[in-house]
Order: C-alpha cells, then structure tokens, then sequence
C-alpha cells in the first residue's frame, strides 16, 4: 500500500464521524433547534454501540445501539426544550455533561476490552483494483452510509414537501403555524434524527476507527461538528467538503508527527481545534455567506399562541 | 393526554425558590432507583452519598476544599449567563490560570516571600483573562459563536499544559513523570487547620463583592437588562458588546483564579490534569444557585458533596465514584425542567381543544 | 388605469344570485369592546367592495370573521345565498375566499415557488408549479420569478407572492388588507390594473383602505365602518375625498385644547435634511426631514403606521446615529452622533412605541424600569456606582401617584400590568423629570380611555411649562387634541408643518393618504436599500 493510499484512507476514516453528527445537527438546525448535546450523544454512541458490540459479537448490533443510545438522549432533549420550553443552550450542555458522566459509568466494564472491529467491504474483483480498488470499494460500510446519507439529506430537503416543511418551519415558525403546519411534531423528529446520526457518528469511533472504548474518547469531535455546520453554512454538500477538510487536518498532524519533525505533538492535535477557530471567524464574519442559509429561528423557543 | 403550558404574568416567586429544591428532590429519586437498580439497599446509598461527607471534620474540610474552585468559577459564569453571554470555556481558562501562576514557583523557584504568592494570584488571573479575551474579542468583532470558540480553547489549553509538563516544565528530578517540580513554601497557598487554604477564603470574599455587585450597583443592573431584554438595554444606552468583554473577562480571571488555587494547593504541582472538570460542573453549579452569587455559594456545597459522596461510594459501596457525574447531569436536567415553572403554569389537557384558527 | 378608461362594469350572470357574500347584523364583542355592532356588508359578484374606517374602526375584526379566522358572537353569513359556518380558514378557502393580509406570512430564505408550494395544500410538483407561477402572475401582470428569493424582493414583490398564492386558487372573493400601505405608486397603479382584470373576471374583492382617493379610483362600492358600526354604504363614485373623510371621522369636535400655546425661544429641536437608508427589507428610508419645534408647542407627526415612524423615532432618540452630527440639534446641541444616554443628558426624553421589550423591560420590577433611562441623568439615582433602591422606589411612587397607575402591588414587574397602566408609568417616569424636549410614538396605541385622557393631558402641560414636544401618531382624535402644529409623515417624506388650526381633519386625512409624495419615486429594490445600509 502506498503512502498515499494510506493516507486518502485514513483521512476517510477520520472524516466519517465528523461527516455523520454534522448531518445529524445540520437537519436539527434546519428546523431550528440548536443541540449543544452532540458531543454527549456521540460518546453515548460510542460507549453502547462498543458495549452492545462486545456482548453480542456483532458490529452491526453495535450500530444499531448506538444509533438507539443517541435518540435516546436526544429525546431527552426534546422533551425538555420543545415541551417544556426550556433554554436550548443550557438544555444542550446538560446533554453533553449527562453523556460524558454516563458514558463513563458504562465504559468502566469495558476499558481495555478488545473491540469488535465492523469489517471492511469487499467486493470481488473491485477492491483488489491498485490504488483506487480499496478507496472507493474496500471501506467499511458506514463510509458509504456517510455518503449515502449526505445525499439524502440533501435530497429530501432541497426537493422534498417533508424537506420545504423543515426549512419553513426553522425560518418562520409564527408563519408556518399559522399556515396549519406541526412545528413541534416537525421538530421532535428532526431532533430524534440528529440524535440518532451522533450515536451512529460515535458508534463509528468505537467501532471502527479505533476498536476500543476510552473514556471520552469522542475529544470534541461534536463540538467540531457543531462548529462544521456552521462553516458548511447549512448546506449537505458542504458540511461533507468540511469534514473531509478537518479529517484531512487531524491526519496531517498524525504524519506530521511521525515523520519526526521536531514540532510538538500537542501543538498538531490541537490543530483541529484552532482551525476550526479560524473557520468560525471566517464565516461569521461575513454576513454574505451566512445570510440565506441560518435559520432565522435558530435556538428560539416556539410556544404557539393560544 | 396533552401538556400545555400558560404564562405566568409575572415570574413566580414561589417557584424561584422551590424549583431548585423540587429538582434535588427528583435527582435524589433518580438516585434511589439508580441504586436500586444496581442491586443497593437506596436509601442507605443515599446515606453515604449526601449525608456521611457531612458527618467527619475531616470531609466537612475536604467538602471546603472541593466547593472553592466551583463556587469561584460559578459565580462569574452566574454573571456572565444572566447576561446571556455563555462562557462554555472556563475549565480552559482555569488551566491558563493554572499554567501562569505555575511560572513564577517554576521559573523562580528561590523567591519565596509573601509577594510570591501574590503574584501568582494575579498571574493566575491574568492567565484566565487572556484565555477568555479571545473569545470575548472573536464575538464582538466577527460574531463568532462565543460557545464554540470558548470550547475550542478548552482542548488547546489543555493540549498546552500536557506539552509543558512533558516537556519544558517537566521536573528533572520527577523520574520522568510528566509533572513538574513540586512547590515549596510561599508558593503554596496557606492553609487554616488542617486542608483548608487561603482559596477558600477568597471564594467567600468574592462572592460577597459579587452579591453586592449584581444587586446594588449600575453594573449589575446593565448585565440584568441586556440579558433580559437587549433592545431596552439599548435604549438605556448600555453597550452590548462592553457586556460581553466585561464578563468574559470576569469569568476568566475567577477561573483562573480557582485553577491557581488548585494547583497551589490541593495537587501541589502541575500535572497533565489538573481538574476534575471543575469548569464544566460550575456551569451546573451556577444554574443551580438560579445564577444568583449567594445560591451559587450553596449550590456550590451540594456539588462538592456529590464529589465527595462519589469517592466515599466508590470506598464503602463499591459502585465507580464516576456516578458523580452521572448525579450532576442528572441535576441539571432536573433543574432546567423545573425552572419551567418559574415561568409557565404547567397543565394536562385530555380533551383536545378546538384548534385555533391563526389571527386570533 | 389610464386618463379616460372607465372603470369595468360588473358582469351579471342572470340566473346567477344578486349576492357573493352576505353578512348580516355581525355582532362581535371582545371584554366590553364591540368591535362590530350588527354590522351588515354586501357584496356582488365582480364588485370591487371597499371597506373604510379609521384604526378601530372595527375592519380588521369583520374581515377576520369572514374569513374564517374569528367566529361572531351573533349574525348571520351568507354565501351564494346559501347560510354558512366559517370555521376556519381552511373552509373560507374551500368556499373560494381568499385573502391577502397587511403582515405577510412568507419565508425570507426560501424561494418564491416554495413559499408559494407552502401555501397550497396536497402534493406539488415543483415543476409544474414553477411553470403555473410564471403564466399566471404574467396573464395578471403581477410577474414573478419562481426561483427568487423571498430575501431580495422589495415589499411590493413580497405582496404579489402573498396575491399569486391566492390566484393559484381560483378565489372568487379576495380579501385585501390594505394593500398600497406599503406600495409605491407605481407599484399601487399595477396592482390596480390586476384587480381590475379579476374584476371583469367574475371576482368580487374586498378592499379595506383608508386610503380615499384610490377608493374613488377603483371601488364601485364602499361601505364604511366607525366604532364599530355601519355609517354608510355609498357609490364612491358619487362622492368626494372629502366627503369620505367626513364620513369616516365624522366631524364632532373633541375637547378643546387646553390653552394657548406660547411658543417662544429657539428651538429645542432641530432637524435639519435628515436621511437615513433603510434597516433592512422591511425598513423605511428617511428622506431630508427637516423641522423644529420650539418651548412650549406641542408638534404632531401623523401618519399610518409603517411610514417611517419607527426610523425617525431610532433616529431622533440616538439609537441609529445619523451620518452627520448636525443633522439633529437638541438645545441647539449637534447630536445627530451621539448617544441616547447624551441626548438625555441635554434634556430630551424618549418614549417608543413599543412600551414592553423596548420601553421598559418585562422581566424588571417597575422602580428598576424607572433607573433604565434616568440613571444617568437623575444624582441622586446613581451614587458612585451603588443604585439608590429607595430612592427609584420614591420616583416609582411618585409616578403612580401623578399618573393613577393602577397595578396589583407597589412594585411589581413590568410585564404585570396592563397596557394602560404600563404606558401611564413610561410616559411619566419620562415627565416626572420634567424634560426640555419629550418625544414620543404612538402616545396612546392600545391604551383605554380613562389612560388616554391622562396622558394627553399630560403632554399638553408638559409643553405649557415651557418644553418642547413631539408626538408620532396615527390617531387623528389624539392629533387634533394635542397638536399645535401638524406634519405628516408618508414614505419618509414630511409635509410641512401647519398650524392645527389653519388645518382640519379631511385635509390631514388626505395628506396621511399620501396626496403630498413626490410623484413618480421608483422603490428601491430590498437588496439595494441592504447594501446602501452596510450589510
């Protein structure tokens, strides 16, 4: 395998998780709610989705809870923030605290299990093509899942009614109201969809990029994912060009490392980080690009006039 | 069967008080069934978590020891979140704090004198300040989200002071370990009896400034009105923008402060990590104290509690002292679901009822 | 229409019903207030119908029940000669109501054929509906591109989506809610040859305006409405502007002023040209306002709401600082850059139009209300940096007491009292600084009467103790009450100031109708008016 090859994989593989909350958040927003809890969501994932895989032997029952261990939460969230109206912002980081504290009560029976590695595809013939072969055929299945879904999501809201639905009501939730549409119901499961796709981002860490679990093994990955949402300006295809971008960050560093240059290791992982700083400046400071695509009912609370 | 919420004409005060009560109540509910579930007599887990801390002088001390840096960090966050401005970002400044302070005991070991100390007080506030005027400016000038940036710098703070104590700070004498030397004399913080230091005794101070600050002065009543209601903040001729500067910058250098204090006490020296998250956990502790300086006080007790409860749990229970975290979450949401009584009255409908057309 | 064409005749099928829409003896009660008291209206088929009626008139009120959005307490409808319900808004739409309301319910972000897609019920198929969109807002002369922005479109463009999405339903009774409030008059005249059209087409349109001389123009009918109740039902062909007028604000004269004005001093507010570009797509530019008010008059600003009222007040209290510092002198003091707090400090005082959120602020207990625009101004408020609750506490009392503010406790929190009550407290914790010049919008919107009364007695005492003041207003009653001299303000223009008693009501009727606007403006489109704006 060439140094390239490896490279374009690993970016690939780091770029996965970002790509899946961010999708997740990005439909949520679209509706107008702002989930901070995507980081607690995405650790839940990953912690249930590594247990459930472990107990049961099957990555793909590992999925499955993870994807179950996000919408749960975000349920929570939901019910706090669209029912009860409660602050958004606050709502959001009690997600993220609960997540992390309970994570690491489940994790405790798992730390330094071996993990239950979700196998690569292989198809016959295409993956053993050089080079290209295990890029585009030879990853594991929830690469094209990512893919897939970026897809999706960008169909069903740019050229679907449930899709024109979620922008309205994330643009003017008075004027949707009043023309007869469900702006809670709309909501809850924009929300429950978000929670589900940070589980699965999280269940992605644990279960393929590095088969184990450690406690609070997500390190901000969903407040990166937050923050590419925001870079992406709400747009599918863009949220994707960005998280291949971050991955492509994160990876960089890892070469740069081990390539034994005397640069600190510390200061290159922290290069996602301050990047993601420089993208945020970037984009909020340029009303251009950000003025269509917010949605004006960002993180208000609905409660419909009586 | 449907929940509807009417608003309350005014906020209730009844309820101000009472929904951060209702909420422990429920969270130590939570508790029981979590302990039933574990196959724990509840009510006695219950016991050694909340009451045994309260019971020796020795975890009243530690009890101390432990609500400093909450209450410190908590109450400037208190301030800055009634102003509506979210300083997620303090465990990162309390590692700045912590980072600057550390410079003078491990730079300039030999000076030791009370002006030492004093010293790495202000440095260590000065470190949380410059940590929080980053995304204080970021906000003001380029309407960056304060939330994300502030979080940012949390992990390339901490991202720092690994590389220091690995490496340049790291103690020649240490055996390799990432930490650095230990501190000596009057770079420590003095203590009273037996743990508790001269933190503690700030944190109290501070409060009460705070209290008076936010409740007598013109400044307090700014970061009540443009946290509330910014276009009458405007027309008052406050300054939105000088808001969040001022309680970034408040929040950083009492986070700052608390990470000092740690490191120039209770850990002694500067190692990889240097808190349990104590930025994080005041963010419960300062909704909690209903963002109220003498509530964070108090709130900031029962939190300490929920720490020291955990590692007595761990010891004479046998659970993982990590269900602090899940009981401080827990709380939280708890706190934030009551809370909507303050404003709201909350009833159950079971007929539906005619729906409304629009315009009405 | 141009010079010389007449306006459509009705067509009349002969077996068809005589009627539309019938309603008959509309009673309509909200607490004490009858917003329509056994009101009866008409309409043919193909008839342009104006209803007129000033604010209150109860206009908004009979509309709302015919379409569907509130249900009378008695009275009857009728519909093709048959008695109906309309429950809702749904089943006006079904009958073949449609309406097109003065707040518009659209999606900035999202496109025109989206938002258009929003308001249809069923399946859609984007492509076929862009297509209809395009013919029919062509065949109407209301042309639309389908994959615009509702975000770059000019008010007047909004309003064809809002009128498109009505069309595609094939109504045969359209409801318009003031339509032109907001239009240019070249984009007023387009609108008119499009009602026209779906006139001579069989429909019938409901037209509320206040605006008499395009009533004149395009309506075979008018009735109008005056507290509530029908004056009259007549051919506004047969009448005059002036006569219209009289009608709808009748000609009993209310309580004579109080006193003389002794107008004397140099003015304590100046205006010289003041312009400034509109705040956002649905902002109004200011266009070279200039007048002065000196100690001891009382000057009135009529217009209809959303004619730069807003903008000026922003401008005028310091909450938009203008682009020159001498475009505004209060007590010959350029100020036009500075702050809200300095200009009070010079002795101006504000009071907006919106009394909560704005005014004071809702969560705040009152005598933390009062500190909100006199910390600065008031010593003994502010003692280094410490508040003196007791002495805010003093003030609040004081202002009770002057003004009868009635609330449930000594000091309760803003959001508490009642719209009278809490704009008694605004203006007079305003007045009880006895200020040098007091400007304030909409003195009396929303407020009962005993409150009125107070407070416009209040503002007549003001300025006969030697200030100065403003008042923005649309309630001509209040005007003729108050006002020593009048200006109208329509589109961001001003009129120039008259004597109220060289004036009457018909002639400040017609000048708020927009007679005085320079002719032939084109309207800047939103996106232009964003940019001038520095967005």
């Amino acid at each position: 395998m060439s140094g390239l090859e490896a490279v374009i994989l690993t970016i690939i593989t780091a770029a996965t998780p970002l790509l899946l909350a961010a999708l997740g958040e990005l439909v949520s927003e679209r509706s107008g709610v702002l989930n901070l809890g995507v980081e607690g969501m995405m650790v839940m994932g990953a912690v249930c989705g590594f247990g459930a895989a472990f107990v049961t032997g099957s990555p793909l029952l590992g999925a499955l809870a993870a994807i179950g261990a996000g919408m749960g939460l975000a349920l929570l969230f939901a019910v706090l923030t669209l029912t009860l109206v409660a602050n958004q912002v606050a709502t959001g980081l009690a997600l993220t605290l609960l997540g992390l504290g309970l994570s690491g009560l489940i994790g405790e029976a798992f730390v330094g299990q071996p993990g239950v590695k979700l196998g690569r595809v292989s198809i016959p013939g295409l993956t053993d093509i050089p080079f290209i072969g295990r890029i585009l055929f030879g990853q594991d299945p929830l690469v094209y899942v990512s893919l897939a879904l970026t897809g999706a999501v960008a169909y069903v809201l740019f050229r679907t009614r449930l899709g024109l639905t979620i922008r309205a009501v994330g643009d003017n939730h008075q004027s949707a109201h009043s023309l007869g549409y469900q702006v809670i119901a709309t909501r809850y499961a924009c929300v429950l969809f978000g929670g589900a796709c940070a589980g699965l981002a999280g269940g992605y860490l644990s279960l393929a990029y590095t088969p184990q679990w450690i406690e609070n093994m997500t390190a901000g990955r969903g407040w990166i994912a937050i923050a590419l949402v925001v870079f992406a300006t709400w747009l599918p295809l863009r949220v994707a060009l960005g998280a291949y971008l971050f991955g492509a960050v994160t990876i960089f560093g890892f070469y740069v490392q081990a390539m034994g240059i005397g640069i600190p290791s510390q200061f290159l992982s922290s290069l996602p980080y301050l990047v993601t700083i420089a993208a945020l400046v970037v984009i909020s400071g340029s009303r251009m690009l950000t003025r269509v695509n917010t949605p004006a009912c960002l993180g208000q609370s609905f409660v419909p006039e009586r | 069967m449907r929940l509807v919420l009417e608003r309350r004409s005014e906020h209730s005060q009844a309820m101000a008080v009472l929904s951060p009560v209702i909420a422990i109540g429920l969270t130590l509910l939570a508790g029981a069934i979590i302990f039933a579930m574990l196959g724990l007599d509840p009510l006695y887990a219950l016991y050694i978590y909340f009451i045994d801390p309260l019971t020796s002088l020795w975890s009243l001390e530690q009890l101390v020891v432990k609500a400093t840096p909450l209450i410190l960090i908590g109450v400037g966050l208190a301030i800055c979140f009634t102003a509506n401005v979210w300083n997620i970002g303090a465990e990162g400044q309390l590692t700045m704090g912590a980072i600057f302070a550390s410079a003078i005991p491990i730079l300039l070991p030999a000076w030791q004198s009370p002006l030492a100390l004093g010293s790495m007080i202000a440095l260590g506030c000065l470190g949380g300040m410059i940590w929080a005027f980053i995304p204080a400016i970021l906000k003001t000038r380029f309407g960056a989200s304060e939330i994300l940036t502030s979080l940012m710098l949390v992990y390339v703070a901490q991202l720092f002071l690994d590389w220091l104590v690995r490496g340049p700070w790291r103690d020649p004498m240490g055996f390799n370990f990432p930490q650095s030397a230990t501190f000596q004399g009057w770079h420590l913080m003095p203590t009273f009896g037996g743990t508790v230091h001269l933190g503690s005794i700030l944190a109290v101070v501070i409060v009460l400034v705070l209290a008076v600050m936010v409740g007598r002065t013109l400044t307090g009543f700014e970061v009540k009105v443009l946290g509330n209601a910014p276009r009458a903040g405007r027309f008052a001729g406050f300054s939105r923008s000088r808001m969040v500067i001022l309680c970034f910058l408040l929040s950083g250098a009492l986070a700052g402060l608390a990470g000092m204090a740690e490191v120039a006490s209770t850990v002694g020296q500067l190692q990889p990590t240097i808190s349990p998250g104590y930025g994080f956990t005041a963010i419960i502790v300062a909704f909690l104290g209903r963002l109220n300086p003498v509530g964070v006080l108090l709130a900031g007790f029962l939190l300490a509690i929920s720490y020291l409860g955990g590692e007595g749990a761990q010891v004479t229970l046998g659970i993982s002292d990590k269900i602090a975290r899940v009981f401080q979450g827990i709380l939280l949401f708890f706190v934030l679901a009551c809370d909507t009584l303050i404003l709201y009255r909350v009833r159950f409908e079971t007929a539906r009822a005619p729906r409304l057309a629009p315009g009405e | 229409m141009a010079a010389g064409e007449t306006k459509p005749q009705m067509t009349r099928l002969s077996a068809a019903p005589e009627f539309l829409l019938e309603a008959h003896n509309i009673v309509k009660v909200f607490g004490t207030l009858a917003a329509n008291d056994d009101v009866s209206l008409m309409v043919r088929p193909g008839e342009i119908h104006a209803l007129l009626g000033e604010n209150g008139a109860g206009k908004s009120t009979l509309v709302k029940i015919i379409y569907g959005a509130l249900q009378p307490n008695s009275g009857e409808l009728r519909w093709l000669d048959k008695r109906v319900r309309i429950d809702n808004p749904a089943a006006a739409r079904r009958l073949g109501i449609g309406m097109v309301f003065q707040h518009f319910s659209l999606f900035e972000a999202l496109t025109v054929a989206e938002n258009i897609a929003l308001g249809l019920p069923g399946a859609f198929n984007m492509a076929r509906l862009s297509k209809r969109i395009v013919e029919v807002s062509a065949e109407y002369g209301l042309p639309l591109k389908p994959d615009e922005l509702v975000l770059d479109l000019s008010v007047g463009q909004r309003q064809r989506i809002e009128i498109v999405r009505c069309l595609l339903q094939e109504p045969r009774l359209l409801i318009m809610d003031e339509p032109t409030a907001v239009l240019t008059p070249q984009e007023a005249d387009q609108l008119f040859l499009t009602l026209d059209r779906l006139a001579r087409e069989g429909c019938a349109i409901l037209y509320i305006s206040h605006r008499l001389e395009e009533v004149k123009r395009l309506c075979h009918t008018a009735t109008i409405l005056r507290l509530g109740k029908v004056v009259a039902t007549v051919d506004p062909a047969n009448e005059t502007a002036a006569s219209l007028a009289r009608l709808m604000v009748g000609s009993d004269v209310h309580a004579v002023r109080a006193g003389v004005a002794q107008v004397g001093g140099a003015a304590l507010l100046d205006v010289t040209e003041l312009s400034l570009p509109a705040d956002g797509p649905f902002g109004v530019a200011l266009r070279n306002i200039s007048f002065s008010v000196r100690a001891g008059e009382v000057l009135a600003i009529a217009g209809v709401a959303g004619n730069g009222q807003s903008e000026l007040f922003e401008a005028l209290s310091g909450e938009r600082p203008t682009a020159r510092r001498d475009a505004i002198h209060i007590a010959g003091e350029p100020c036009g850059r500075l702050g809200v707090t300095r200009r009070r400090r010079l002795g101006a005082a504000f009071v907006p139009e919106e009394r909560l959120g704005h005014g004071a602020a809702p969560a705040l207990t009152l005598s933390e209300n009062i500190l909100l625009t006199r910390h600065s101004t008031d010593p003994g408020l502010v003692r280094g940096g410490f508040l003196d609750r007791r002495a805010s506490g003093a003030i609040n009392n004081r202002v009770a007491k002057t003004f009868d503010v009635r609330k449930g406790k000594r000091d309760p929190e803003a959001r508490a009292l009642s719209g009278g009550n809490l704009q008694k407290f605004v203006v007079g914790r305003e007045l009880d600084r006895n200020p040098k010049l007091l400007v304030i919008n909409q003195p009396t919107w929303g407020v009962d009467a005993g409150a009125t009364a107070v407070i416009r007695q209040a503002l007549i005492n003001l300025a006969r103790s030697g200030s100065a003041v403003v008042a923005i207003s649309q309630d001509l009653d209040e005007i003729f009450e108050i006002a020593d001299r009048i200006a109208v303000i329509s589109r961001g223009e001003l009129s120039t100031p008259k004597s109220a008693g060289d004036t009457n009501r018909e002639e400040i009727g017609l000048l708020m109708a927009g007679a005085h606007e320079t002719a032939s403006r084109p309207a800047p489109a939103a996106r232009e008016v964003h940019r001038a704006a520095g967005a």
